[in-house]
């Protein structure tokens, strides 16, 4: 059973936030507001963590966005009393595909998602805040999310959460209800939902990884525990294929000292 | 115990910490104050080791020694030796000078930690005298191994002082605290009363790269009692009494180490070595 001990992750998460944060010399975040509910929560920690406001969410529809995100994204930025901001993404993304009409739903999210990104980071600038992140660990091990894209922060208090934990934490900080609820989308077409994309649910996958990943289950013992061998084999495939997205370019070594490779210091360095 | 958040590679942003905590320990009357593991500049340095190393006679360690005249300390610090190799050291410092300095042996290389890549083992553990009593040094990973405790209490210590940089993981359902917090605290308090010594832990606080320090700093007596108990997760400063005579009532009570066959087990031991 995939933990979900909320008051400890709380406490835990919303230090880390004040801790991160306040050590780069700032007191704010920036967090794209989708109507979801890993946002949401990402939000409403970082509210706990350094005072609602000196957190921005930014709320970046397309035209053809769910009326509902934005509603709902509107209930948690009145619930945690956040300040917000909505920049709409339609200009710039219709400017850019009229050149190139015949771009798939999956060329269109993905630039989506990194325009909402450039505007993110745009506006920790603006702001002198720091990006926070909302990737949960269970879409950051699937490779479920735009590198450079939704996958872009510069701190994310979710990506060791499942996203099991993440509904049951915003449960527990109050993220409306009807957020925490709604089947996860990615919002990029009408009517689409992660888990009808995925072919699986996330409780049945959290379940799985957490075996796998965190108590290092191998492939007969996960059968073992009943998991079905090819739901095994696909989710091992996608963590394998999405590595990169977890990783720094490859670097071709030339010299004594590469970058990450003997070039080794943390990020808080200094800090 | 001064329960800090050290800079990561910012030894004198750290050695003002060493100041602001002496200053502390003073102003309560307190005869030893221990500082965490790598407190001097933070624990994952990686790369930056060779840069904050000081040896036994830096400006560094001269400052040490000064305010060692003021309240006897510990410091977690890179320590480097005569041939360049770096230890992560704990050293006690007493009147001005450096009484013992403890080179962690247990280097964890293993999970989250990269200890070996980085600090030379030490190849030593000895209790030393001090104007308070007899104390051990032992440095965080040190005490998961109950061989170092075993020597420690042997060779006399009645205080085992361990200053780590425990980083939490682990959010088992129902506990108060990580699961790595659990485990310390179960291992403090049975190395305690087993041994009939005073545990002294001083664990830091903080996150560096997003791992965070439980802190929960604390002293455990010889009956396994918690004496006192720092913050978890905060900054804080912990006190407590460490009590000869607790020590005496406890070993009176339960001899174990005055029947400890040191014989038999060295016997055991050359045998297993032996293979």
């Amino acid at each position: 059973m995939v933990p979900t001990n909320v008051s400890l992750m709380r406490r835990i998460l919303v230090a880390f936030i004040r801790n991160e944060v306040r050590k780069v010399g700032l007191e704010r975040v920036v967090v794209g507001l989708s109507g979801g509910v890993d946002s949401s929560l990402s939000a409403m920690l970082a509210a706990e963590a350094l005072g609602p406001g000196q957190v921005l969410g930014i709320m970046m529809p397309y035209r053809d966005s769910s009326a509902e995100s934005l509603e709902h994204a509107r209930l948690v930025v009145e619930k945690s009393g956040i300040r917000s901001d909505t920049v709409e993404i339609t200009p710039q993304i219709d400017a850019y595909f009229a050149a190139f009409p015949d771009a798939d739903p999956k060329r269109r999210g993905n630039k989506m998602a990194r325009e909402r990104m450039t505007i993110l980071y745009d506006h920790s600038a603006r702001w002198d805040a720091l990006v926070a992140g909302t990737s949960n660990k269970t879409e950051l091990l699937l490779g479920y999310g735009t590198l450079h894209g939704d996958m872009a922060s510069a701190l994310n208090p979710l990506g060791d959460l499942y996203k099991t934990q993440v509904w049951a934490l915003s449960e527990a900080v109050d993220v409306p209800e009807a957020v925490v609820s709604k089947e996860p989308s990615a919002d990029l077409w009408a009517g689409q939902t992660d888990e009808a994309e995925l072919g699986f649910s996330y409780r049945r996958v959290d379940e799985l990884l957490y075996l796998m990943v965190d108590q290092r289950y191998g492939r007969a013992e996960l059968v073992e525990a009943g998991f079905a061998p090819d739901f095994i084999d696909d989710v091992a495939r996608r963590i394998m294929t999405s590595q990169f997205k977890r990783r720094l370019p490859v670097i071709a070594k030339v010299s004594h000292r590469t970058i990450d490779r003997d070039f080794r210091y943390s990020r808080d360095w200094g800090r | 115990m001064a329960q800090v958040n050290p800079k990561l590679g910012d030894v004198a942003a750290n050695l003002a910490l060493y100041e602001a905590g002496v200053r502390d320990a003073r102003d309560r009357d307190v005869d030893v104050v221990v500082f965490p593991e790598l407190s001097l500049t933070g624990y994952f340095l990686r790369d930056m080791v060779p840069d904050v190393a000081v040896t036994l006679s830096s400006p560094e360690m001269e400052r040490l020694k000064a305010l060692s005249r003021e309240v006897p300390l510990v410091a977690g610090l890179v320590l480097e030796g005569p041939d360049h190799r770096f230890f992560n050291a704990a050293v006690y410092l007493e009147d001005g000078d450096v009484r013992h300095v403890h080179r962690k042996v247990y280097l964890p290389t293993y999970g989250m930690f990269d200890e070996q890549r980085y600090f030379a083992r030490g190849g030593r553990l000895r209790a030393f005298d001090t104007r308070h009593g007899r104390f051990a040094l032992l440095v965080c990973e040190d005490l998961w191994h109950p061989s170092t405790v075993y020597l420690a209490a042997l060779d006399g210590a009645m205080t085992v002082l361990c200053p780590s940089a425990s980083p939490l993981r682990g959010v088992a359902d129902g506990a108060a605290q990580d699961d790595n917090a659990r485990y310390w605290e179960l291992v403090t308090r049975s190395y305690a009363e087993t041994y009939g010594v005073f545990v002294v832990h001083a664990n830091r606080v903080g996150f560096e790269d997003g791992v965070g320090f439980w802190g929960g700093s604390g002293i455990l007596d010889p009956f396994g009692r918690t004496v006192c108990k720092g913050d978890y997760y905060e900054e804080d400063f912990a006190a407590g009494e460490v009590s000869h005579a607790v020590v005496r009532r406890k070993r009176t009570r339960a001899p174990l180490m005055r029947d400890e066959d040191v014989d038999l087990t060295i016997r055991e031991l050359e045998r297993i070595r032996g293979g």
